[in-house]
């Protein structure tokens, strides 16, 4: 591990990207107005599964103010979107890749499907005009679960995909699995639904785009995590552009949670047309629209089963999962089912022998894929519910069914593929203890009860993998493509930096992290360094922001640039004190003649660099501007334990969360009240998926029954408290800043510990069951089932 | 939104001819119609905004009656002293209304005359046995409420105030939708002056309606526990996503229990 | 049919005529360029464009513009001295971490300070409460609270 001076490393700097947006000046994708800029509008499929047999644009393109109409016909060359990363089934075949068409071509296959694309001078003639759209559909029986989905006589969504089937796919030693299980003392089982949720950052999806004659090329404002990648899907995949004719510029971000991390049909269809109408054209989705058809999270219907030796010893744990995959394969759908969730199923865990089988399939909903956690939040969902179970039934308390099971020597290979670096998960879970104040808990719930309520005690002990890596392992499980990072530290003449980074910033605050980085490694003042990213003409590459990757990846990438730009000055230095560079020493902004008091301040070496009068010309160049692409050797393995207290109300089932505590373990953390402020947010997302959040298909007609914040419950202020939170720290040893990462770790920990928290409340009324989310009305009518 | 013509009218007069001439519909503080209308639920040719007509709004006490305006805003009754001296159940209900932003615009008149089978109101208005005071006439609560989204308004016909008669005792219990904070359920309970009990819930039918086993209960013994005791009938309430009509019905008795706790 | 409207925003007179059709909050962000205020949703339920309309927060896209006719309209541009200094809220929300994404916090400041002149001591309960009308994805609104808390003892000094 290479040494970080301390500087403002640790510090809670306060950020320097929020004067902007207090300020009102944030540039959000649609605040961008171009001149002369168009209006779009998407007709969407009103049917979750229909045959088109005929469009009729021609009332339409007459209606005032109308620019264009297009429809899937007139996508003449243009190719569906990509999925980035091939599963292969167990019978060895690929996965199924039915054609994922930027405008439904010959059927619908989701409530939302984009049927045709309206340009228009103002957005309400757009609307209109797409009111005269004369679809001829016809309607088609629809399924919208995933289990229904794969039964004998389901709908056919694709001619691809026989029985709906994407891939089977498994992992792990299937048969080795069913001895421990012949063995075991005790068994739970469990079967769960991991309940579909509706992103909702809450800066709907917006893009602008926009051709220029003058040189043929195109830019694309568009709200994404991740410009690079969008463009060159966009571009070698769907349009057959030369990617250095199309500028993708990802502005203010007003969140992602990996919604925006995918290629949509939006604007691809936008950068497509832009050219033929010759004019700006801008989209901003409403939240109906969101709702719609933004990538959906999570759902899936999982049945586990735990083998346990008489003491709790885990011996083996038997997965199996149903996967949701919408209408189409969204970017990166197939990966988050499989390799982001099966191989995080040892867990904290020295489960020896862990087997899962996943069966991914198509319905007649929107496409599902990656939302805050990815997949890690299910695995982790039915390890600790399930480990909560065995834990109720052997009598065995919580914490020390855990403890009897935790990991504790490193680096360890478990069953399913991961090789964990590092962790200290018995001291997340005594901190976490503590801060729950669990001593206290039995006088707490006897005093609820008295008061007529019932009081339960969660826990989750999470891991979870981030910065997927390296790239050629990725490569060999199916990635298409490469997960490394790129920076660029550019030293100005007169020392002031700016940094460019493949990272996304839609909140996180790499503005200010990576500016305390770049400070503390330079010994310069943070105000004189800046951060850009987002935006292609100005970045050299990245692979973009998800799965909590950003500090560990694409802060590496920027400290070692800062490696070669320290190198690059001790050759300058060296040359200017006349020395040699073997005794330049950096430290603190100066380069110094190591033992003596002769030195160069950083902005004299700058300088030198630019204005090279006394400068070696002939062995170096002048400039200081060093880039570097940095591909991790290994996965980062955050994890933590946190705690639940909740109190239900049996009268009205609801469930009201009376602490949260989470000790969690990053690595090293640069900026603490960055970090803690990404728990907070992480956890209250798992709350809501936990309490609230539940997107709901009908059955019947397909039609999306919670469409609007109206019926799809978002978490508020009042229903959440204040979290208590920690961390311990394990540096990463495989990354100059020993960082892991943090973004989805709240996400992660908290639904099993909130739901395993009301399993503990209704145990004593008898409730043996419960999916999320636990909502008032679930929870009651479960306390119903069990008192009938 | 569809195209429409605005007419600001400066009398309530003016407006009734306005509403009268163009069939269009009034304009409150429009914190449901501009929500429809911008959906394209909604398709008024001609929106009458009411908010000049100055004689819609304020609240005052008339006798044994508490008498709002209806261009009155759900923020100033939750505030209104002379409300929270009357009737304080209203500033109660009020207070809970939509959110804060929603309050500051959304109007008493706006609220009823919309009858949305979720909205807090009509509860007040019919367990109060309140009277709707319009441009043409008075309308009794129990006349006025028609069913989902519809009353006993006609075409031109402008709220102009509703007219509270002062109850003994009063209280609102709301069992909000965990996502759009509507009422699920919601009971107002209130015992008139002449010692007879209402009991109006809203949320969990069609249409706001008193729930006569629960009055009942509560003319016996006006106590938490009698309301709470009685078993509400599911059938004919609504069953959806957010709670079945069992559920629904539940909470009608647990709510009255709660709202009979609140009014003391 | 256009429609002369003519109101104050942050200080300034203002005319336009104007479809009727034209929300509040896109009369602020297209028309005047005051893209500060954010739309979020379409059920008026997210509050990322709450403004202060005489006074009194409410959410500008569930809002025709006409409903402001002679209004006085104060965004979350209008809070800052000329100077640049920060209004004591938007101080405290930067200082408190009460932001990540931003999108939301333009509205949330709004909403904060209307809370404060109604409830100058809230306590964390009220605060939560009368956020309720304002939603947050990133921060999990810890930070938001306390923000709010300090917004309110500094604007009480």
């Amino acid at each position: 591990m290479g040494a970080i001076e301390s500087g403002f490393i640790g510090q809670s700097v306060r950020r320097k990207e929020d004067a902007r947006f207090l300020l009102g000046a944030g540039q959000y994708t649609d605040d961008v107005t171009l001149p002369n800029q168009t209006h779009a509008y998407f007709l969407r499929s009103p049917h979750a599964h229909a045959k088109i047999r005929g469009i009729d644009t021609g009332k339409a393109k007459k209606a005032p103010g109308v620019i264009a109409v297009y429809t899937s016909a007139d996508l003449e060359g243009v190719n569906g979107l990509p999925c980035g990363w091939l599963i292969t089934d167990v019978d060895g075949t690929p996965m199924k890749e039915p054609p994922h068409p930027v405008l439904a071509k010959g059927k619908a296959r989701y409530v939302g499907d984009h049927v045709a694309l309206v340009i228009a001078e103002t957005q309400n003639q757009a609307k209109d005009a797409a009111e005269l759209i004369d679809v001829d559909y016809e309607v088609l029986p629809a399924v919208v679960n995933v289990v229904d989905a794969l039964k004998p006589g389901a709908p056919q969504i694709h001619d691809e995909a026989p029985g709906n089937k994407c891939y089977t796919w498994a992992i792990g030693d299937k048969s080795a699995v069913d001895a421990a299980f012949a063995k075991a003392a005790h068994v739970t089982k469990l079967d769960i639904v991991n309940n579909r949720l509706v992103p909702n950052a809450i800066e709907p999806r917006a893009a602008v785009a926009t051709y220029s004659r003058a040189d043929d090329s195109y830019t694309l404002y568009v709200a994404n995590q991740n410009p690079h990648v969008e463009r060159l899907l966009m571009t070698a995949f769907v349009l057959g552009l030369p990617e250095h004719k199309v500028r993708v510029i990802a502005p203010d971000v007003g969140g992602g949670f990996g919604s925006k991390i995918y290629l949509y049909a939006e604007e691809t269809a936008m950068v497509w047309a832009s050219k033929r109408v010759n004019r700006p054209i801008k989209w901003a989705a409403e939240r109906s629209e969101s709702f719609l058809s933004d990538a959906h999270g999570r759902d899936h219907v999982t049945h586990a089963e735990l083998a346990l030796d008489k003491d709790g010893k885990f011996l083996a744990l038997r997965v199996h999962t149903t996967a949701n995959m919408g209408a189409y394969l969204s970017t990166f759908a197939s990966c988050i089912p499989t390799i982001l969730y099966a191989t995080l199923l040892a867990g904290q865990y020295t489960t020896p022998v862990v087997y899962c089988e996943v069966t991914a399939a198509f319905t007649n909903t929107a496409p599902v894929d990656a939302y805050r956690g990815a997949g890690r939040p299910e695995a982790t969902y039915v390890i600790e519910r399930i480990v909560h179970q065995a834990g109720a039934e052997m009598g065995i308390p919580q914490d020390e069914i855990r403890r009897r099971n935790f990991i504790r020597t490193f680096p360890y290979q478990t069953p399913v593929a991961l090789l964990y670096d590092t962790g200290g998960y018995d001291a997340c879970l005594d901190e976490a203890m503590r801060i729950a104040d669990v001593k206290g808990f039995a006088a707490r719930k006897s005093d609820a009860a008295k008061r007529g309520k019932l009081r339960g005690l969660g826990y989750a002990a999470y891991i979870e993998a981030c910065g997927i890596a390296p790239s050629n392992v990725a490569g060999s499980l199916g990635a298409r493509a490469g997960l490394f990072e790129a920076g660029e530290v550019r030293v100005h003449p007169t020392g002031s930096v700016t940094v460019f980074t493949g990272s996304h910033s839609h909140g996180q605050g790499h503005e200010t992290t990576f500016a305390q980085v770049v400070a503390t490694r330079l010994g310069i003042p943070i105000e004189n360094v800046d951060v850009v990213h987002g935006d292609t003409g100005r970045v050299l590459f990245g692979m973009g922001t998800y799965g909590s990757r950003s500090l560990a990846v694409g802060g590496t990438a920027i400290v070692k640039a800062l490696d070669k730009v320290i190198a690059k000055g001790k050759k300058i230095a060296a040359h200017l004190l006349e020395a040699a560079e073997s005794d330049i020493e950096f430290k603190d902004g100066k380069f110094t003649v190591a033992g003596t008091d002769r030195s160069k301040a950083f902005g004299e070496i700058s300088l030198a660099a630019y204005v090279p009068h006394n400068y070696p010309l002939d062995k170096l160049e002048p400039g200081l501007n060093e880039t570097a692409f940095y591909d991790p050797t290994n996965f980062t393995f955050p994890a933590g334990t946190h705690i639940c207290e909740v109190e239900v109300d049996p009268d009205t089932g609801v469930v009201s969360i009376v602490s949260f505590s989470a000790c969690d373990d990053f690595g090293n953390i640069i900026n603490p009240m960055i970090v803690e402020g990404q728990v907070h947010g992480g956890l209250c997302q798992g709350i809501g998926q936990a309490m609230l959040e539940h997107c709901i298909y009908d059955s019947e007609s397909g039609q999306l029954l919670t469409g609007s914040l109206m019926d799809y419950a978002l978490p508020r202020a009042d229903d959440v408290p204040s979290f208590k939170v920690e961390t311990k720290v394990t540096p990463c040893t495989h990354n100059p800043l020993g960082a892991k990462g943090c973004g989805e770790a709240g996400a992660i920990g908290s639904p099993p510990a909130l739901m395993n928290a009301v399993m503990d409340a209704l145990s004593s009324v008898g409730v043996t069951h419960l999916d999320m989310p636990a909502s008032p009305h679930r929870v009651w009518q479960a306390i119903q089932s069990a008192r009938a | 939104m569809y195209t429409f013509e605005y007419q600001l009218p400066k009398t309530l007069a003016d407006a009734a001819k306005a509403l009268a001439s163009t069939g269009g519909k009034p304009l409150a503080g429009g914190q449901s119609l501009v929500a429809a209308m911008k959906l394209r639920l909604a398709q008024p040719g001609t929106l009458v905004d009411l908010r000049g007509i100055s004689e819609l709004a304020g609240i005052r006490k008339e006798g044994d009656a508490l008498v709002i305006g209806a261009m009155t805003r759900h923020a100033d009754v939750a505030n209104s002293a002379v409300v929270k001296g009357a009737i304080p159940a209203l500033a109660v209900l009020a207070d809970g209304i939509g959110d804060r932003q929603v309050r500051n615009m959304g109007t008493l008149g706006g609220s009823i005359a919309n009858n949305d089978p979720a909205a807090d109101w009509p509860a007040a208005v019919v367990a109060c046995n309140a009277t709707v005071q319009t441009n043409k006439r008075k309308i009794a609560a129990g006349d006025f409420f028609k069913g989902m989204y519809e009353t006993a308004l006609g075409a031109d016909e402008i709220i102009t105030a509703v007219s509270f008669p002062i109850p003994k005792k009063a209280a609102y219990a709301k069992f909000p939708n965990p996502a759009s904070r509507f009422a699920l359920v919601g009971v107002f309970v209130a015992q008139l002056a002449d010692g007879s009990v209402r009991a109006a819930v809203t949320g969990a039918a069609p249409a706001v309606f008193r729930a006569a086993p629960i009055e009942t209960a509560l003319a016996k013994s006006f106590t938490p526990d009698a309301a709470k005791a009685v078993k509400v009938d599911a059938k004919g309430l609504n069953n959806d996503l957010h709670g079945s009509a069992a559920y629904r019905a539940h909470l009608v008795s647990v709510m009255a229990g709660r709202a009979v706790a609140a009014a003391g | 049919m256009s429609i002369p409207l003519a109101l104050t925003v942050n200080g300034k007179a203002v005319k336009a005529d104007i479809d009727p059709r034209l929300l509040l909050a896109d009369f602020l962000r297209t028309t005047l360029g005051l893209t500060g205020t954010h739309i979020g949703c379409d059920t008026a339920q997210c509050g990322a464009c709450t403004i202060h309309l005489d006074g009194r927060a409410i959410k500008s896209c569930n809002v025709l513009a006409l409903q402001a006719q002679g209004a006085d309209v104060v965004t979350i541009e209008g809070l800052a001295e000329s100077d640049g200094t920060m209004h004591p809220m938007q101080a405290a929300f930067k200082e408190c971490h009460g932001l990540q994404c931003g999108f939301c916090t333009t509205g949330m400041v709004m909403s904060a300070i209307d809370l404060v002149a109604r409830h100058p001591n809230a306590d964390e309960k009220t605060i939560r409460e009368e956020l309720e009308g304002n939603l947050c994805r990133c921060t999990g609104y810890h930070n938001i609270v306390k923000a709010v808390q300090q917004g309110a003892a500094a604007m009480a000094k």
